[in-house]
């Protein structure tokens, strides 16, 4: 029923707690946040820093701006509405359509204009942004899936969260769509949550709502047999975030796109803990092998520490966990 | 490290002024650890009942004051039609109703809160009466001279000789003097005979009258009681009260000789008493012991008024909810909806009692939920859908209590007594959470919203618990401080060994 915390503590799983205390609070400082809370910023920011983000359509600030929506979205055959302000994937609606004046969703409901704008005036008004503060809307052009994930995700746009610890990438995992999780990659709703290995971004587990899965359950596509392409544009994509944010714990959401690769949808200042699930180990002892590393490996740039960050873990996995009797 | 700890030092310091004030308090005002402890409120209700014929009335009642074994603590009348007012008549405390007009059978009432003491049995002084010459038919007052003479004899002082006294008039072989004095003026007032005589021996003395206290008595009558001076103390003597009424808390009603009850314009006029007992309630009692202290350290809620106290009564058992909160989010990891939302719930719950709560919270919330579907198809905006639902809220508890009331259930008109805009959020949140997560994680949050809110009310509705976070606010420290250690735990949640049990085969 419950697993020993000495057990856990060997598995170096890092607690809610834990994170909270250790690791959130001392090294993301407060001030920073809204440039990670606010996608429109962050949006803004990384592409300062280059970094590819999915292109704005357009940002609707007030209820006057509603006006325009039409207008804005008329040469887009699809696109996404996010909440600037939410979280963990709350208030997106994504349009992959439309037909007869009609949108398409995701999902392959079909709502029209007036549902589209009540939902940005609910942006607006804060429903999904933290704290219930006066939003924006962002209307991003949509995420294309590239063909090669295409088998694995199902009615949604599968992701690649990135731990990047003090500028370190130390866990990765991809999280796939599912009708459960309504074409949302979403691990809350039902999303699979696939651990990746840090050196070469294949998969080495699989979970769905907290219990092992072998293959995807929708298509019945094998898990094991993902491997994310250009690995590296990922890792390096994290690193640099924690560069432009000056954070020290975070969440980097990265789309594999069919045209750009590698693009950047959102920062999170507090990532969750299932991706140690996702990957059956724990952020502990990635994370203190980290804090050992000499002072001048932090400055060094994104693509070493990258490097670095991969020889560091592949070390730990070595010494610390041993494998798992049976692999799939 | 450092920063571990400084938190402790500030926890520890937190700590040690909260005992150090509560051990204070404990040690110098004598506040008890327990609740009522060795102290009991007694409620007594004396009722007047005569005859009125149609005349003005004024009747008089002696009033008890404070006294060693008991303090006063409120005085209130009950009197249809007439006109009240407590005043002093002579140094004596008096209750005086008036009326113009009134005819037939009259009932009057008067009720007194007393907070019994460490008893011992002393009245505020008053000064000792003027003996005034007593004269004495004959035989008796031959009888009377050879009884004092005897008693005199056998005395040192005033105390002793009046012992003396007694023992001859309770003796089972009563002399013939004492029978022949008995027989004529009283088997019944024996006590005021005695009076009678101490004052022919120019001792100053004097029939009072005082009130055994049982609890869940009625129909109860004031027992006279020998008072005798000594220079400007004196002493009473219980004559007449058998053993287990002397075990009995006695309450003194009058201080010195005169009427009890003066009833003008009225007829047949008698006197009765019924008491009930009460463990002493944490607030309102312990004002009259603490409440006029200017001792800084004694700063105490005692010193407000008895409406703000309660006020304050509640308010000081919200740190025990946050800490609860604190416990079941940190320590076990429950998810809850609003962080301090459950002990809201459990300030309402309070308030209905558990199960009247429960019920009445759940039958808002789900009709609540269900109206709530139907406006999100309204296509309002944020602002207008929460004022929509807490309409709709209030709307559905006036239908529940009005429903309940003409059902028979008065106990569904508590529902009122729930934090409507709280409620309203309610709903709200858990519908957008329905809509967003699905309804698992609604009952994940709305039952640990519950469990959370029901253990937060079992908290704050122990009796210790009210005890100590209203009669010594130096633990408020304490508490700030075991939030504080709370707020640094970095171990695992217990239900994250659960949410992680499944890593144990990797292990």
């Amino acid at each position: 029923m419950l697993i020993r915390p000495s057990k856990l503590r060997r598995l170096g799983i890092m607690g809610m707690n834990d994170r909270n205390i250790n690791y959130i609070a001392r090294y993301n400082p407060r001030r920073l946040y809204p440039l990670v809370d606010n996608k429109l910023k962050t949006k803004l920011i990384a592409e300062e820093a280059g970094i590819t983000v999915p292109p704005l359509i357009g940002a609707i600030r007030t209820q006057h701006d509603l006006e325009d929506v039409a207008d804005m979205v008329a040469g887009h055959a699809g696109f996404a509405i996010k909440p600037a302000k939410g979280s963990g994937g709350k208030g997106i609606l994504v349009i992959t359509g439309h037909k007869d004046g009609r949108f398409i969703k995701s999902s392959g409901v079909q709502i029209g204009m007036s549902a589209i704008r009540h939902h940005i005036t609910n942006v607006l008004s804060g429903l999904y942004s933290l704290g219930g503060s006066p939003d924006v809307a962002i209307i991003e052009s949509l995420i294309l899936t590239d063909p090669r994930y295409e088998p694995w995700s199902i009615g949604g746009v599968p992701d690649i969260r990135v731990i990047v610890y003090r500028g370190f990438p130390v866990m990765a995992m991809m999280r796939l769509a599912t009708r459960a999780s309504d074409g949302k990659a979403n691990l809350h709703m039902g999303a699979v949550g696939v651990g990746l290995d840090i050196v070469s971004g294949r998969a080495v587990n699989a979970v769905q709502s907290g219990g092992a899965v072998t293959e995807h359950p929708d298509s019945g596509n094998q898990l094991g047999e993902l491997t994310v392409a250009d690995w590296d544009q990922y890792l390096e994509l994290g690193a640099r975030c924690a560069d432009v944010t000056g954070l020290g714990y975070l969440g980097a959401d990265i789309v594999p796109d069919r045209n750009h690769g590698a693009m950047l949808i959102e920062l999170n200042a507090r990532p969750g803990l299932a991706i140690q699930v996702a990957n059956r180990r724990g952020l502990k002892h990635r994370v203190r092998a980290i804090d050992k590393l000499p002072a001048d490996a932090f400055k060094k740039p994104s693509a070493d520490r990258c490097r670095i960050a991969c020889e560091v873990i592949t070390s730990v996995e070595a010494t610390v966990v041993p494998e798992p009797e049976s692999s799939q | 490290m450092s920063r571990r700890l400084t938190l402790f030092a500030v926890a520890a310091v937190l700590a040690s002024i909260g005992i150090g004030l509560s051990v204070y308090r404990h040690v110098v005002f004598d506040v008890p650890w327990l609740p009522g402890q060795d102290k009991s409120i007694w409620s007594i209700e004396a009722a007047i009942e005569f005859r009125a014929s149609g005349q003005p009335i004024t009747v008089n009642m002696v009033r008890p004051v404070d006294q060693a074994a008991f303090s006063v603590l409120e005085e209130s009348g009950a009197s249809p039609g007439y006109g009240l007012s407590f005043e002093e008549r002579n140094n004596t405390p008096v209750a005086q109703w008036t009326i113009r007009q009134a005819e037939g059978q009259q009932r009057l009432f008067y009720r007194v809160d007393v907070l019994q003491r460490d008893a011992s049995l002393e009245v505020a002084s008053v000064p000792p009466p003027r003996v005034l010459p007593v004269t004495w038919e004959e035989p008796y007052a031959t009888a009377v001279a050879e009884v004092l003479e005897q008693a005199h004899a056998l005395s040192a002082d005033e105390l002793s000789l009046t012992k003396q006294l007694i023992a001859q008039f309770s003796s089972a072989e009563r002399t013939q003097n004492v029978q022949l004095l008995v027989d004529q003026f009283g088997q019944d007032d024996i006590t005021g005979l005695l009076a009678r005589m101490l004052r022919t021996a120019n001792i100053p003395a004097a029939t009072i009258h005082g009130l055994v206290l049982e609890d869940g008595r009625r129909r109860q009558t004031l027992r006279p009681l020998l008072r005798v001076w000594v220079g400007e103390d004196s002493e009473i003597f219980p004559l007449g009260l058998d053993e287990e009424e002397l075990e009995r808390p006695l309450l003194i009603w009058t201080r010195h000789d005169g009427y009890t009850l003066d009833v003008m314009g009225g007829t047949r006029s008698r006197l009765s008493f019924s008491m009930i007992r009460s463990e002493m309630s944490s607030y309102g009692t312990l004002a009259e012991l603490l409440g006029d202290d200017s001792d800084w350290l004694g700063f105490s809620i005692h010193s407000l008024p008895i409406e703000e106290q309660a006020m304050f009564q509640t308010i000081l058992l919200l740190p025990m909810g946050a800490l609860v909160v604190c416990l079941l989010r940190i320590l076990i990891g429950i998810r809850t909806s609003g962080t301090f939302m459950p002990v809201l719930i459990a300030l309402a719950f309070i308030q209905t009692s558990l199960v009247t709560g429960l019920i009445g919270f759940l039958l808002v919330v789900a009709t609540g939920l269900m109206i709530r579907s139907y406006l999100s198809h309204l296509n309002l905006l944020l602002v207008a859908r929460i004022s929509a639902v807490i309409i709709t809220v209030i709307m559905i508890i006036g239908l529940f209590s009005v429903f309940s009331y003409k059902v028979g259930l008065t106990e569904g008109l508590k529902i009122t007594f729930f934090p409507m805009i709280i409620l309203s959020w309610t709903v709200e949140r858990m519908s957008i959470l329905w809509e967003e997560e699905g309804w698992h994680e609604v009952m994940v949050q709305a039952g640990g919203s519950l469990l959370t809110a029901v253990m937060v009310y079992l908290v704050m509705m122990n009796p210790w618990v009210r005890h100590l976070s209203f009669n010594f606010i130096g633990l408020q420290f304490v508490v700030l401080a075991l939030i504080v250690l709370i707020g640094n735990y970095s171990g695992y949640r217990l239900l994250e060994l659960r949410r992680f049990r499944v890593m144990a085969k990797y292990l």
